[in-house]
């Protein structure tokens, strides 16, 4: 593969494998996405979806296979995986705001301790981010104090915030109440408009039909099928593609 | 069309649930008043009509007539019950204040290493655990006393620590501060360099406001005071003389001596207490969701600054009430001391004292009112700084 093709590809992962003791949750996954592509991956629970995309900015340890990330190859050298993390973003389904911190100081902390940035600026940039999902009147309120469509959108934000690559996303909706699933739905279609590139787990088949670029078919730990939404909605190979996409549409 | 006034109807008193409610306060107060009532009058017919004697506390302003084996204050035989008194509860404040000190440190450390995920240490701490929490503190403390501290060699024979700290028979010697006659400008000294320390971490924090980035402001108060205190300490002549201990004869001179009792009650306070500090340090740093964790190291902060921005913020809420009882326990067990010879509060009071005068109901007024002061203090002081932590909800 030549030096173009890596740089143009900014996630690599070739035979990725891990075990949780004697369970293998990931087999031989492979996956390249390009930079500014939208890829939703989708597939029944247990199936490794949120296992992969976690060993993606190593919150968890792939134990065969490689990853590289923008060119930098996941090891064990802490150097790589800081900067893997400072170039992927994470969106968790639990959200996962401090909840000793105001929204404003949830989207500056790492700014600021990380980067090293003024105060100011940090703030600057976490209003401009607070607009840009729709809540600037939140800033000062704690986490306790919104709503679950709005903390996802601050937790949005706070990944912005410290301006990543790749955008990782675990199932944002799946904690929320179905009228709060669509302000989320919202940015992070906003995101992908603006070329993020993004990496989503989720169960909402809309908005991979929409926003997507490609889908992923996970099952049983391995990546059954890949294909464009259009291919997957009405030409899906596999069987058991076709028997989850039954089930769930 | 029917009028409706439902709320306007009003049920029999006797089903009324405002009067009822009112009704069961007062029976409440009438019963807990009129059983305080009895049990005084009793207590006070019983001491006039078989003793003859009315409470009355004069008696604390007659000589002691006992000595106290170790006092912060001076003190003498001569000395009114009151100063007895008083000794007794400085070396118990003395003892809880210090314990609680060291407690807290030790807890920390092994609360922190039992999460460790090195096998060996984490082993290490619960194996301290589960030793020290389930040993009677009192067997614990006559263990110290007896296996231990009264157990060490003659002066002669003392085991000598790098300090130099000598172990022997006659207490625990350890190098000592003694004042000099400029002692007094240097506290001056002192005192000017605390209120530039105060002034630093203003200026620190006002910066840290407008940067966001807090700096370690405790850290540079005290840089500050030490700096102050060292040019003190250069300028005048000498405040104070290191007073070291050393060997003459069949004792040791010098230094300050900690007594063995002093020492034995105070390790196996710590060591007990510890233990238990440890568990609430582990179940208040693991009650933060793995979540935060996550969060935080997706963002690129380090283990440290996770630890000290995300996790202890959050398990501090969880730790400070149960760590309340902890430090009310240590100061309330130091009363264990009469069992291997401290005098502390409740040795010099509840035994000494009150078999010598006799004076049973005025000293366990006294004694069980120091104690709960002590406590509520305590807890007031913990309570200020739970509310100051507490999570904003709704």
């Amino acid at each position: 593969m030549s030096e173009n093709d890596a740089v143009e590809e900014i996630i690599i992962c070739q035979d990725v494998c891990k075990w949780f003791g004697d369970f293998q949750a990931l087999k031989n996954c492979s996956l390249r996405v390009q930079a500014q592509e939208v890829v939703v991956i989708i597939g029944p629970s247990g199936s490794g979806k949120s296992t992969f995309i976690r060993c993606i900015n190593r919150l968890e340890e792939h134990q065969a296979g490689d990853i590289i990330v923008d060119g930098i190859p996941l090891t064990r050298d802490v150097r790589n995986i800081e900067q893997i993390r400072s170039e992927a973003g994470m969106v968790f389904q639990q959200f996962n705001l401090f909840p000793h911190l105001t929204v404003m100081e949830n989207i500056t902390l790492a700014p600021i301790q990380v980067r090293k940035m003024k105060k100011e600026e940090a703030q600057e940039t976490a209003m401009g981010l607070l607009n840009r999902v729709g809540i600037p009147e939140q800033a000062d309120k704690y986490p306790g104090q919104l709503s679950g469509g709005q903390q996802q959108r601050v937790a949005i934000a706070r990944s912005l915030a410290m301006s990543p690559k790749i955008m990782l996303f675990d199932e944002p909706t799946s904690a929320l109440d179905p009228e709060m699933i669509k302000e989320v739905l919202d940015v992070m279609q906003e995101l992908a408009e603006t070329g993020m590139t993004m990496l989503v787990v989720t169960h909402e088949m809309g908005f991979a039909r929409e926003v997507a670029d490609r889908i992923v078919f996970m099952d049983a730990g391995e990546i059954m099928e890949v294909g464009t939404p259009e291919h997957f909605f009405t030409n899906a190979q596999h069987e058991r593609t076709k028997l989850f996409l039954s089930q769930i549409l | 069309m029917q009028e409706i006034h439902a709320s306007q109807v009003r049920p029999p008193f006797y089903r009324d649930e405002r009067v009822l409610g009112i009704f069961s306060q007062l029976l409440v107060v009438l019963i807990v008043v009129g059983m305080g009532l009895f049990f005084y009058s009793n207590m006070i017919t019983g001491l006039r009509e078989k003793h003859n004697v009315a409470i009355s506390f004069s008696f604390l302003g007659q000589a002691a007539g006992f000595d106290i084996g170790e006092s912060l204050i001076e003190y003498s035989r001569e000395r009114t019950y009151l100063r007895a008194f008083v000794v007794g509860l400085l070396n118990t404040f003395q003892v809880a204040f210090l314990g609680i000190i060291f407690a807290t440190a030790l807890g920390i450390v092994i609360g922190v290493m039992r999460l460790s995920t090195n096998f060996l240490v984490s082993r290490i701490a619960a194996f301290y655990i589960d030793i020290f929490r389930n040993i009677p503190l009192l067997v614990l403390l006559i263990f110290w006393a007896q296996a231990v501290f009264f157990k060490l060699p003659r002066v002669a024979e003392a085991i000598i620590l790098p300090g130099p700290i000598f172990l022997s028979n006659r207490g625990v010697a350890i190098p000592w501060g003694i004042p000099t006659d400029s002692w007094n400008s240097y506290l001056i000294v002192l005192g000017i360099g605390v209120i530039l320390g105060a002034a630093v971490a203003w200026f620190l924090r006002e910066q840290g406001k407008r940067t966001g980035r807090m700096p370690l402001i405790t850290l540079w108060f005290l840089v500050t005071v030490a700096a102050v205190g060292l040019v003190g300490w250069v300028i005048l002549p000498q405040p104070m003389t290191l007073d070291q201990p050393f060997l003459e004869g069949f004792n040791t001179q010098g230094g300050k001596i900690l007594s063995q009792q002093f020492m034995a009650l105070l390790s196996g306070l710590i060591i007990y207490t510890a233990a238990f500090i440890a568990e609430v340090v582990r179940a208040g740093i693991q009650s933060v969701s793995k979540g935060q964790r996550e969060a935080a190291t997706s963002l690129g902060l380090n283990p440290a600054q996770t630890l000290r921005l995300i996790i202890f913020p959050q398990a501090l809420r969880v730790i400070i009430p149960p760590l309340t009882s902890q430090y009310l326990n240590l100061t309330k067990n130091s009363s264990l001391a009469i069992a291997i010879g401290y005098p502390d509060l409740f040795a010099v009071a509840g035994n000494t004292i009150l078999n010598q005068t006799g004076r049973e109901i005025e000293m366990f007024t006294l004694i069980m009112g120091t104690y709960l002061s002590l406590s509520l203090l305590t807890s007031l002081l913990m309570n200020i700084y739970n509310r100051r932590i507490r999570l904003v909800e709704r």
